[in-house]
């Protein structure tokens, strides 16, 4: 278990080693995609709302003007009976 | 609405701003030892790094007191491992001899200290596997082979498997 971590603490030396610095550009160049990311996500939702809206408007006109609760009139004559 | 929006957007700049001083120059570090590139020339880790970045501030209002450092982390180590399969190796710096999927386990348990069950389930691994894998990337990094680094064809055992999302 020490040699295992006398192993370890020797790799993480190896990969803390030489350190570049940071460029200023990264965080403009996320800030600007990440923008893009939320602004093309809040137009989705938008959208996905608008076609929600429609649907509804639209089965809503159709059940008032097909009124599918209403029962059809019968075709058929009933059988006559008790006469 | 609208103003309610403007105090968000300037509460997400200031934030990620003061996050992306305190935290991508470690992360810079990470994705450059994940390309093998080296320090002061690692356009492709800038790469990485910078979409990772983006990502996480698109979800920064949604983090729900998640740590940002971790969302950023996991980001840069998911498109690392989505994208490994054409990264090419031997570009130089410390980790030119390991395969993808070896380096982005030895960074994320010794760099980041990340636990070996936690890089299980980021990369849908199972433990054993990962625990192997660490054990041989210290090994080529303690021992590393001699001469040029071996050109492994793609799909082969240092390849990266498919993670899935």
């Amino acid at each position: 278990m020490n040699a295992q971590a006398r192993r370890e603490r020797e790799v993480r030396a190896v990969l803390e080693a030489a350190q570049g610095a940071l460029p200023p550009e990264i965080h403009a160049e996320a800030v600007r995609r990440g923008g893009r990311i939320l602004r093309r996500r809040r137009v989705l939702r938008r959208l996905t709302w608008l076609a929600l809206c429609l649907a509804m408007t639209v089965f809503f006109v159709w059940a008032l003007l097909a009124r599918p609760w209403v029962e059809p009139p019968s075709g058929t004559t009933p059988p006559l009976t008790g006469w | 609405m609208r103003e309610r929006r403007a105090f968000q957007d300037a509460r997400r700049a200031r934030e990620f701003e003061a996050f992306v001083a305190g935290a991508a120059g470690r992360l810079l570090h990470a994705a450059t030892l994940l390309t093998t590139e080296p320090a002061d020339d690692n356009p492709r880790a800038r790469k990485l790094l910078t979409s990772a970045l983006a990502q996480t501030y698109a979800s920064w209002d949604r983090l729900r007191g998640e740590d940002p450092y971790d969302r950023a982390r996991k980001e840069l180590a998911l498109r690392f491992a989505r994208a490994a399969w054409h990264q090419h190796r031997g570009y130089g710096g410390v980790l030119r001899h390991l395969g993808p999927q070896e380096r982005l386990i030895l960074v994320l348990r010794l760099y980041e200290g990340v636990g070996e069950e936690q890089v299980a389930a980021l990369l849908g691994l199972p433990m054993e596997r990962v625990h192997a894998i660490h054990a041989r990337a210290m090994a080529l990094v303690l021992h590393p082979p001699r001469g040029p680094a071996p050109a492994a064809p793609l799909g082969d055992a240092g390849a990266l498997e498919e993670v899935p999302s």
